[in-house]
């Protein structure tokens, strides 16, 4: 009975959604203000019964209900509670449910708090939300229904894939997917600005908050999914250009782009046309990412064409919306005036330089990623894209960018003074330089660029913090009177200097571990010792432990640090009888921001057992700089012209009165 | 690979029986010629995984590229020498990074392509638009009057 009314509600919110996708646009042709209204019930509504079917899956799924396919294909009625709800979404049809979820979620918020937008913008932007929300109705309940039933019911689940049983699927897909989806906002709000054929500063302002929110979570989506793939995988990477990982990637690129555009427009009334293109761009590359994630191409060209239905589907939406909305933009986006003139060296002129080169990084994933399918696809050769091509094209490009960085933060609107600029970065360039030095004197010189690197990611942190202290008036005035100056400032100010600050740690993270980490791949036998950057572990030896559905061998290692012993690193390997697979749990120890990393491997003829051991100094920071990004895209988030949503509604009607 | 979005990486990894990529008996004993052989192993594909180096995979046939890596290595070869070595055997399908040839011209040009279009186009756009606010072309002996006869036409104050 339960998935019966899942999928019927799913079905009611299709007909709610298409009424959505009618009535308010013709309530904006005719000014008819009830008729718009009724986009902010539906898009209520459609929450509400999406939210019900959700729930309605949630439920076959935690009570191991496998007359459901789905959750037969997936589950066991061993798993603990918490990875049977997260299992909802570790398949194709959970997945894309999770995916409508989040995209009615945004809806609703949209219809509950965009109380002071224009109605005619509000009733389009609704309209548009739920245009794309039907096309996904449709491709779930034609292509991947989650509810179908089995009969006769099996007795026992197939299990989970056993990688995915972690905490990291409970956390990182939904994370992952409330930034995808949430670009769907300013997908929205562009193509209701196209349709009426106006936009302003007003526009951006409403904006930004929505992009910047997706943009947060993405961030920390993408990290988590790098954390998890690091203690996961057995070999401490945490980025591996996989087309998946790139996937997300590029959406997040187009995002960082957006946001500091919409700062313009907000704030100059200037790169209007360019800021509604990055929109449709950044959500198109979530519709992208969703196809190549969903329809099975990356595996190969001809495991999509061996079974189309889903990819050719997914297709379909992608050319609708995407075609659509860029042809909308080429009919519409010259009637758009342009406004707020500047220098080339101005903070807008930083802007623009910001935004060309985080476009060009994410056309470089783009075409890196896309370029092996399309030339097997035209002309059958094979070629690999890789980590190397990466490096050599993303990187470059990025080392740029973030050189620049501090200077953007610098520039005054309008007309900057480059050399003025430069002249208050001394500090960050002296302390820069102290680094490199430093870094070569401890490090030597092997990799050679490496030092570098650190010194830029210093200059970048000290450069990120000028702005504030000259504004502040730290080392100048008394400390009551900065507190003061500080508690003044806006916070967009904080949250730009935070993020910033939050991705040089990152940088030096993925330096540093990259650089300097060290590793031991050997065959250890009980009570031998193997030493690493100035910690020794003592193989203990091994034991068996039962979980609650694996069964584990675990490794005990006694880690001493200058003979005193700090700790013990039980890493093991799991084997799932249902799948028939195991996994391996790598052990870590936290060394400041570093970590030892350690994972057990076969045993080898002569019963000595092989381990991989890591000490990676610094890793840490690379996650935490990307939470530290995401806690400054919060601050940013909490100022005040954000939050109070000036202009005032009062005149916000009037400023914003359809021209006629 | 229809399964969920990051970790669909993670699938190709875990065959049956976890194991581990580069194993203990497989490495050399000079470490310089072992840190040579892990260089061009990330380099180089593994054929039958999906995105993964060499290095990182843990398929028998990484396990039998990487020790013929090792014994090109032994042998006296380059890091070149050893990369066309298995190039020849394999094709360029092999190597992670592909090489700049015909049929790659449009993945390795396009990004730096992008970028100088875009900056000579920022750079045309700032030079027209300085141009038409700060020199206006003087106005016409006819449009003088036109401006004239309208200033005087306007009653004060309006």
């Amino acid at each position: 009975m339960i998935p019966e009314l899942g999928h019927y509600a799913l079905i009611l919110a299709l007909a709610l959604g298409l009424i959505q996708s009618v009535a308010p646009v013709i309530g904006s042709i005719y000014r008819d203000a009830p008729l718009m209204r009724l986009a902010n019930s539906t898009a209520l509504m459609q929450f509400v019964f999406v939210a019900a079917s959700f729930a309605a899956l949630e439920i076959c799924f935690i009570t191991s209900d496998f007359s459901v396919a789905i959750v037969y294909e997936n589950s066991h009625s061993l798993m603990p509670l918490v990875y049977r709800m997260s299992s909802v979404w570790g398949n194709h049809e959970g997945s894309m449910l999770l995916w409508v979820l989040i995209l009615s979620l945004f809806g609703a918020l949209v219809a509950m708090f965009g109380v002071n937008l224009p109605s005619t913008l509000k009733a389009l932007v609704l309209a548009v939300q739920s245009w794309i929300a039907c096309a996904f109705y449709v491709f779930i309940l034609l292509t991947s229904n989650p509810f179908l039933r089995l009969t006769p019911a099996p007795f026992e689940g197939r299990d989970l894939n056993p990688i995915l049983q972690d905490p990291g699927l409970a956390i990182h897909p939904p994370l992952l997917y409330l930034g995808y989806v949430g670009f769907s906002i300013a997908f929205s709000f562009a193509i209701a600005a196209l349709i009426e054929g106006r936009i302003d500063a007003a526009w951006a302002r409403w904006v930004r908050p929505w992009t910047l929110m997706a943009w947060m979570f993405l961030t920390l989506g993408i990290a988590m999914g790098s954390y998890w793939a690091y203690y996961t995988l057995g070999w401490g990477g945490f980025w591996f250009w996989d087309p998946v990982e790139n996937a997300s990637l590029m959406p997040w690129l187009a995002g960082t782009a957006l946001l500091h555009s919409a700062v313009v427009m907000e704030k100059r009334n200037a790169l209007k046309v360019w800021t509604i293109l990055l929109a449709i761009l950044t959500f198109s590359l979530s519709l992208i990412g969703t196809f190549l994630v969903r329809s099975g191409v990356l595996t190969s060209v001809h495991a999509f064409a061996s079974d189309p239905t889903r990819g050719v589907f997914i297709l379909c939406i992608l050319v609708l919306f995407i075609g659509g909305a860029l042809t909308l933009f080429a009919w519409r986006a010259p009637m758009l005036k342009q406004g707020g003139l500047f220098a080339p060296i101005s903070r807008e002129g930083a802007l623009v330089f910001n935004n060309l080169f985080l476009t060009t990084a994410c056309l470089t994933v783009f075409v890196g990623t896309l370029y092996p399918l399309a030339l097997e696809a035209l002309t059958g050769a094979k070629i690999s894209v890789g980590a190397p091509f990466f490096n050599v094209t993303f990187g470059p490009l990025v080392l740029a960018l973030l050189f620049a960085m501090p200077f953007g933060q610098l520039l005054a609107w309008k007309r900057g003074d480059l050399l003025g600029a430069a002249q208050r970065l001394m500090a960050a360039f002296g302390v820069g330089l102290v680094v490199i030095g430093l870094t070569y004197a401890v490090e030597g010189k092997q990799p050679v660029l490496a030092p570098f690197a650190v010194g830029l990611a210093f200059y970048i942190m000290v450069g990120a913090a000028v702005d504030l202290v000259e504004r502040t008036g730290l080392f100048r005035m008394p400390l009551r009177i900065v507190a003061a100056r500080a508690g003044g400032l806006p916070r967009s100010a904080w949250g730009t200097a935070v993020a910033h600050f939050g991705i040089a740690l990152s940088m030096l993270g993925i330096i540093a571990a990259g650089s300097w980490g060290t590793e031991r791949i050997v065959a250890v036998k009980p009570s031998q010792t193997i030493s690493i950057s100035g910690y020794t572990l003592t193989f203990d030896g091994l034991s068996q432990q039962a979980g609650p559905n694996y069964s584990a061998v675990v490794g005990r290692f006694t880690v001493r640090e200058g003979g005193n012993v700090i700790g013990v690193m039980q890493p093991s390997k799991r084997s799932f009888s249902t799948r028939g697979m195991s996994t391996n749990e790598a052990a870590l120890m936290e060394r400041g921001f570093g970590q030892l990393y350690l994972s057990l491997g076969d045993t080898e003829a002569n019963g000595s057992l092989a381990i991989r051991l890591y000490y990676k100094p610094l890793v840490l920071l690379i996650w935490i700089g990307a939470v530290i990004m995401m806690l400054g895209g919060a601050l940013s988030l909490s100022d005040r012209r954000l939050r109070v949503g000036a202009p005032k509604p009062a005149r916000a009607k009037t400023a914003m009165q359809p021209a006629e | 690979m229809r399964r969920l979005a990051l970790i669909a990486v993670l699938f190709a990894l875990l065959a049956p029986g976890a194991a581990f990529a580069v194993r203990p008996d497989e490495m050399l004993k000079d470490p310089a010629l072992e840190a040579r052989a892990r260089h061009i192993s990330e380099e180089l594909r593994c054929l039958v995984c999906q995105n993964q180096s060499i290095d990182d995979s843990e398929a028998p046939l990484a396990h039998d590229l990487r020790v013929l890596v090792r014994q090109r290595i032994t042998a006296g070869d380059t890091n070149a020498q050893v990369l066309k070595f298995i190039v020849a055997r394999y094709g360029d399908f092999v190597l992670l990074k592909p090489p700049f040839q015909l049929d790659t011209l449009l993945l390795w040009s396009l990004p730096p392509f992008a970028l100088a279009a875009g900056l000579v186009g920022l750079i045309v756009m700032a030079r027209r638009r300085r141009a038409v606010p700060l020199q206006p072309d003087a106005l016409s002996a006819e449009e003088q009057a036109k401006v004239a006869t309208l200033v005087e036409a306007e009653p004060a104050g309006r």
